[in-house]
């Protein structure tokens, strides 16, 4: 519990941080006339950004699924812990608080390796060093960045084998997460595909599964290097998503996120059904449960189904907010009202 | 009791320890077993293939019980380097000559016991980690596996007391258990020479209420429908033992024909009981008629079963509802009135069943009862079974419960068997304790005992050594759809080729403001439908 208010207390600094971080940078793009003249509205304004701060902490203190995981007693309140003072780190600039975070919540289970590159990018859009790649000042801060993440990771895996006096809790711990032997149900995706597995295709399937966790990282540095916090907040929910095994923890984080983007609304499509989803599976997961389980009325493909559910919805969701941030950004350089060149009403569509 | 290492000849200041000889003479011995326990250095052997379960409150105490299924503990010579590959050899090996599955036996059913299963041979140290113990509790024993114990045998089935041991018969019985025991032992009393005893067991309960007819009456040919005829040539000693202790202090309650020649009276387990001896070797006894056929009778009905209640029995059950969690409780019972006592239980539970340590109690009488000794070796997946090793002191005339949770584990589709829903089994757990008897034993001369009460090393006339088994359990494991993986496969892709999708639109798509086109023919179509209604067109 007291990791949990900890980590709504970072949050909470965090974006109120990134609020002042975001205003200014829009104030500067207006002053340079990059955005249309007819954006007005979707301009954020201090007045509604003033509360945005509070409601992260309270999304992430009352939601049910921080409620379950503080019940249950779980470890994953302590990844959030340590990955929310990582992103506090990452936006007031620290270099070396947020190496040594990101260390920490590497060590604990290794997805988070994928938040480098948002911190990077991050960092060094703060420092004001442009992302070329025939930049000097841009391979130096990297470098810095990258060898202070790797000291930091060396030290606390030495610290570890120093406690335990041999190497074998790095099979223990990462081969565990990357090899998934362990079958018991969870709300993620791998248990039920490899417990039906071929034992043929078992080693295919697990190197797939875990690529695509790592892969989507280098696509998105490309198209939102402008945009770190994004970047991080769809990062985040990509692994909450897609790693080894999830819990409603890790739900919990990157639903957290969701008021900071809640200018986007007006352009989101199907946020109703996809919180009917997300709702309804989590109110099915323990009765399925029980069926199969306990009653014996059920078997486990009922329960599969709505973890298939759930997990759809969350993926609809993430990339529901991807398309509204993308459009948005499309509107506030073009403008919001835009003509064909016969002067009718037009309409956006990604080609 | 075994002499010390150093006053034997054959031991060398026991540096290299015992010294065995080479198996070499196969006039008796059987040539298989010999050039097994040659070539993989085998010390002692012990495999028992058994077909039920012993109800020692109704048969009372067991002469010497098995776990149902197979059983094979192992102990090997300090000269084997690699006790593994032996152990891995010796199952296979085993599984060929008695027609049993054997080779099933891996590293997930075997455990390295340090307190339980001492040598019952001549040993020199006792390093458990030469120590093998696995149980199949799935082992099905039939015909097939009797075979070739009997081929064991120097007379086969052909002669001695072998010739009653007819499978149609033997297998129509409430229990059925037959054992192979092979260890060092000393030639006679003053221990200068060792040699290798091959001990064969069968142990058989008949129901004889439910095929004679309601009446406890039986006679050897009822029950193997053949009598002994003669004796094997090749044996030294062929002795039939009929149980004819009085009980309550009545004499002539029963009967056995034809009159015995002897009687011996001994302390077996504690208790003072009499057997009719019929040497098969005497020359008096086929006198009359060229077959021995012995038949008891009893002068007056019985009433109920008059068996003593042992000294030390135990039962072990499952619960829990569901097919997450589950409890299993071993309860052992200590009537002796005044004398407590230590007891060994050696509990092992397959990697599948995760058992919760920190929920291990023990309660005697409402009390907590602590292990002054105590080994746990925890499972890993697929690798190796949880090893649970206590010695729990029970006070007299009381019961123990012991109680410890577990939770079960979804395997992958193909590590079930072929029925899922039957369930899988968990070996029965192992009590060895030194139960004090209520009678004070004799020291016997070795000699003159009767064969199946010097399996067990007596160190003293006050105890005898016991080993029991529990039952075996029967767990039931959540089961995921076994027709579903081609189902299971394509949809999880699909979820997460969804995820692929969405994200690679969004990535590799730019926004466009959308050029006018002239419209396919449903638009065409939906058009004209729009003009009937007074809509504006798409």
């Amino acid at each position: 519990m007291i990791t949990d208010v900890l980590t709504a207390v970072a949050l909470y600094l965090a974006i109120q941080d990134f609020n002042k971080v975001v205003f200014k940078k829009q104030k500067f793009l207006i002053e340079l006339d990059k955005y249309a003249p007819d954006v007005a509205e979707l301009i954020q304004t201090p007045m509604e950004m003033h509360y945005i701060p509070l409601k992260v902490a309270l999304f992430y203190l009352l939601n049910p699924y921080t409620v379950m995981s503080c019940v249950a007693k779980s470890t994953c309140a302590i990844n959030n812990t340590v990955i929310a003072f990582f992103i506090l780190a990452t936006i007031k600039g620290s270099a070396f608080l947020s190496a040594v975070f990101l260390a920490l919540a590497t060590y604990q289970s290794l997805y988070p390796l994928t938040l480098f590159a948002p911190a990077l990018l991050y960092l060094l859009q703060r420092e004001f060093i442009p992302i070329k790649l025939k930049s000097k000042s841009f391979w130096l801060y990297t470098m810095q960045y990258t060898a202070l993440y790797l000291c930091s990771l060396v030290v606390i895996i030495c610290l570890s084998f120093f406690l335990l006096n041999s190497w074998d809790f790095i099979p223990s711990v990462y081969g565990f997460i990357l090899s998934v032997p362990d079958l018991t149900p969870n709300i993620g995706l791998f248990w039920y595909f490899f417990a039906e597995m071929f034992e043929h295709f078992s080693l295919f399937f697990i190197c797939v599964f875990q690529i695509n966790v790592f892969f989507y990282t280098i696509p998105l540095a490309i198209k939102l290097k402008e945009h770190p916090v994004f970047f991080m907040f769809v990062q985040i929910a990509v692994i909450s998503i897609f790693k080894s095994y999830p819990t409603v923890g890790d739900i919990a984080l990157y639903m957290a996120f969701l008021p900071v983007w809640s200018h986007l609304y007006r352009f989101l499509r199907n946020i109703f059904i996809l919180s009917c989803v997300l709702v309804v599976c989590s109110l099915l997961f323990p009765v399925l449960w029980h069926l199969w389980i306990y009653a014996g009325s059920a078997n486990s493909n009922f329960y599969y189904a709505i973890t298939l559910a759930f997990n759809i919805g969350q993926i609809l969701l993430i990339s529901d907010y991807f398309y509204a941030f993308l459009r948005r950004e499309y509107y506030l350089t073009h403008g919001l009202h835009l003509t064909r060149q016969d002067g009718t009403e037009a309409m956006l569509v990604l080609k | 009791m075994p002499r010390p290492c150093w006053a034997r000849p054959w031991c060398d200041g026991g540096r290299q320890g015992l010294t065995l000889p080479a198996v070499s003479h196969y006039r008796l011995f059987p040539k298989a077993l010999g050039r097994l326990v040659a070539a993989l250095g085998v010390q002692e052997l012990h495999l028992a293939l058994t077909q039920g379960f012993w109800r020692t409150r109704t048969w009372g105490q067991p002469p010497l019980q098995a776990p149902a299924g197979a059983e094979l503990w192992v102990w090997f010579q300090p000269t084997v380097m690699d006790v593994d590959k032996a152990w891995k050899e010796l199952s296979n090996i085993l599984s060929g000559i008695f027609c049993a599955s054997l080779n099933f036996i891996d590293s997930t059913n075997t455990v390295t016991p340090t307190a339980s299963f001492k040598p019952l041979g001549l040993a020199n140290g006792t390093d458990h980690h030469l120590l093998r113990y696995a149980v199949l509790p799935r082992e099905v024993v039939c015909t097939e596996n009797l075979t070739p114990w009997k081929k064991l045998l120097p007379c086969g089935s052909k002669a001695g007391l072998a010739v009653l041991l007819k499978a149609e018969r033997l297998f129509h019985s409430s229990y059925h258990s037959q054992a192979v025991h092979i260890r060092p032992i000393c030639r006679d009393a003053s221990c200068l020479a060792v040699s290798w005893e091959l001990r064969q067991t069968l142990t058989v309960v008949f129901d004889t209420f439910s095929s004679g007819q309601g009446k406890k009456d039986w006679s050897l040919f009822k029950m193997f429908s053949r009598t002994l005829t003669d004796a094997c040539p090749l044996a030294s000693q062929s002795k039939v033992y009929v149980d004819i202790s009085p009980k309550n202090k009545e004499k002539e309650l029963l009967e056995v024909t034809p009159t015995p020649a002897s009687v011996y009276e001994a302390i077996v387990q504690g208790d003072k009981r009499t057997y009719a001896v019929y040497d098969l070797l005497s020359p008096s006894l086929f006198n009359t008629s060229r077959s021995l056929n012995v038949q008891l009778k009893w002068k007056r009905p019985q009433d109920s079963s008059e068996l003593p209640t042992p000294v030390l029995h135990a039962q072990r059950y499952v619960s829990g509802y569901g097919l997450q969690t589950g409890e299993i409780s071993t309860l052992i019972y200590n009537t002796h009135p005044y004398r407590a006592f230590p007891v060994i239980l050696l509990e092992t539970v397959p990697w599948y069943l995760r058992l919760y340590v920190h929920t291990l109690t023990i309660i005697t009488k409402g009390k907590e009862n602590k292990p002054s000794y105590i080994h746990y070796q925890p499972a890993q997946d697929r690798r190796r079974p949880h090893l649970l090793e206590m010695l729990i002191q029970l006070p007299a005339n009381s019961i123990t419960k012991i109680t410890i949770q577990f939770e079960r584990a979804l395997l992958k589709w193909t590590e079930y068997t072929p029925d899922p829903n039957h369930g899988f089994y968990v070996s029965s757990s192992v009590l060895s304790a030194l139960v004090p008897s209520v009678i004070a034993m004799k020291d016997v001369d070795v000699e003159q005992s009767p064969l199946f009460t010097s399996l067990f090393p007596s160190s003293d006339g006050s105890s005898y050594f016991v080993r029991l088994y529990t039952e075996p359990l029967l767990v039931n494991l959540p089961t995921p759809d076994f027709s579903m993986p081609y189902n299971v496969i394509c949809l999880t892709c699909t979820v997460v080729a969804v995820c692929y999708g969405s994200f690679y639109n969004l990535l590799t798509r730019t926004f466009h403001v959308e050029e006018p086109t002239r419209g396919g023919l449903a638009k065409r179509l939906a058009n004209i439908i729009r003009k009937f209604r007074g809509v504006p067109p798409l």
